[in-house]
């Protein structure tokens, strides 16, 4: 039952509902109808945020170690070295979003020019 | 009597908006809301739609699959994972349990916010029709700017910020599905770049407590590890297993800190 399994118009909607739309919303709802019942301090909730956080970060590693597409062509080591050095530009402007992917756009783009 | 909201630090500008919110419409403070999406986080998040769009069309979406994930499942994090579970070719259980797992965050999110904008008069649909925009920036955003919304009106600035956010980002998305197949290489090597850039660094501000950077470096370090291993389940393998660790730490860092 992948994405595409079912050779039909309607199945990565379908797809798409039931894995991204109801996967989602039905946390959403779910905080709705809980209210104020649960402590954002509570435990539970940070064993929660642990998981989300480290499920997105093995999406973000292979996005950037086992890339598709136009990444796939660039050096491994220069799509590390340009997250690396977005990240410490991030940590050094104070936690500034905008100045890590600058940084580490322009460390790529820098990379590419003198490797090609 | 001294107004609050000059007690709290506030300006006398703020003051009489917040005054004059009784005798505004709520069209106002829609608008005010469809306003505050246009700022340095709605750039910021502009940015990372680029990217995903870039991430979806490489997948092999078609760009009406993409502006309708876009649409439904809005928080990028989620529909990051589920473009990764349709690129390794997981089925629809494992797909689902792994954007789930990215996405129940959500939750202690919509928590937080919804006492914010109640009243004893706000009709439950509202706030459940409103949860659906609830995402980091916006959730960041209203957060910052209710202070300046009086709270009758929170439900319409909301409203006008999360229905502006997720129009334009849909916008956004269809428009770079439909140059991104002219772009040169090196141009469409940095859009790709761009997701993986936003997150780094967007995850790491928004770690609550220690045990979330914990979490999120050993996470990047066991995603690549996993996906060699288990090909077809290394999202939520990686997700589990670094999660725990992280929470293990931050247990017994904890208890010995009491101790």
């Amino acid at each position: 039952m992948t994405f595409t399994a079912i050779d039909a118009w309607w199945w990565p909607y379908v797809f798409i509902l039931v894995a991204g739309w109801l996967a989602t919303d039905f946390w959403r709802f779910l905080g709705v109808y809980l209210g104020g019942r649960i402590s954002e301090e509570s435990e539970l909730i940070v064993l929660v945020r642990c998981i989300a956080t480290a499920l997105v970060a093995a999406v973000i590693a292979n996005l950037v170690i086992f890339p598709s597409g136009a990444l796939a062509g660039t050096p491994l080591l220069l799509r590390v070295g340009a997250g690396i050095a977005g990240f410490l530009a991030y940590l050094a402007a104070g936690k500034r979003v905008i100045v890590g992917i600058l940084v580490g756009e322009a460390t790529l783009g820098i990379g590419l020019l003198v490797f090609s | 009597m001294m107004p609050a909201a000059m007690l709290f630090g506030g300006s006398m500008h703020d003051f009489e908006i917040a005054q004059s919110g009784g005798h505004e419409g709520r069209a106002v403070w829609f608008r005010r809301g469809a306003r505050a999406a246009f700022s340095i986080p709605g750039l910021i998040l502009v940015s990372a739609f680029v990217g995903f769009a870039g991430l979806a069309r490489d997948a092999g979406l078609t760009l009406a699959e993409t502006v309708f994930m876009t649409g439904v499942v809005w928080a990028l994090p989620g529909k990051v994972v589920l473009v990764g579970a349709i690129l390794a070719g997981n089925g629809l259980p494992a797909a689902a349990f792994a954007v789930a797992l990215s996405s129940v965050r959500l939750a202690p999110m919509v928590v937080a916010l919804t006492p914010e904008m109640r009243t004893a008069r706000t009709p439950t649909w509202v706030l459940y029709a409103l949860s659906h925009f609830v995402a980091v920036t916006s959730w960041v955003l209203a957060m910052d700017r209710f202070r300046h919304v009086p709270r009758p009106m929170r439900t319409s600035f909301y409203a006008g910020l999360g229905s502006t956010l997720v129009l334009g980002n849909m916008v956004v998305v269809a428009a770079v599905f439909l140059i991104a197949g002219r772009l040169p290489p090196a141009v469409s090597a940095a859009l790709f770049f761009l997701t993986p850039m936003y997150f780094l660094t967007s995850l790491w501000g928004s770690a609550r407590e220690r045990a979330g950077q914990v979490a999120m470096i050993l996470g990047l370090a066991l995603g690549p590890v996993f996906h060699l291993l288990t090909p077809d389940f290394d999202l939520v393998a990686a997700g589990m297993v670094a999660g725990l660790a992280a929470f293990g730490i931050h247990l017994i860092g904890k208890r010995r800190h009491q101790a």
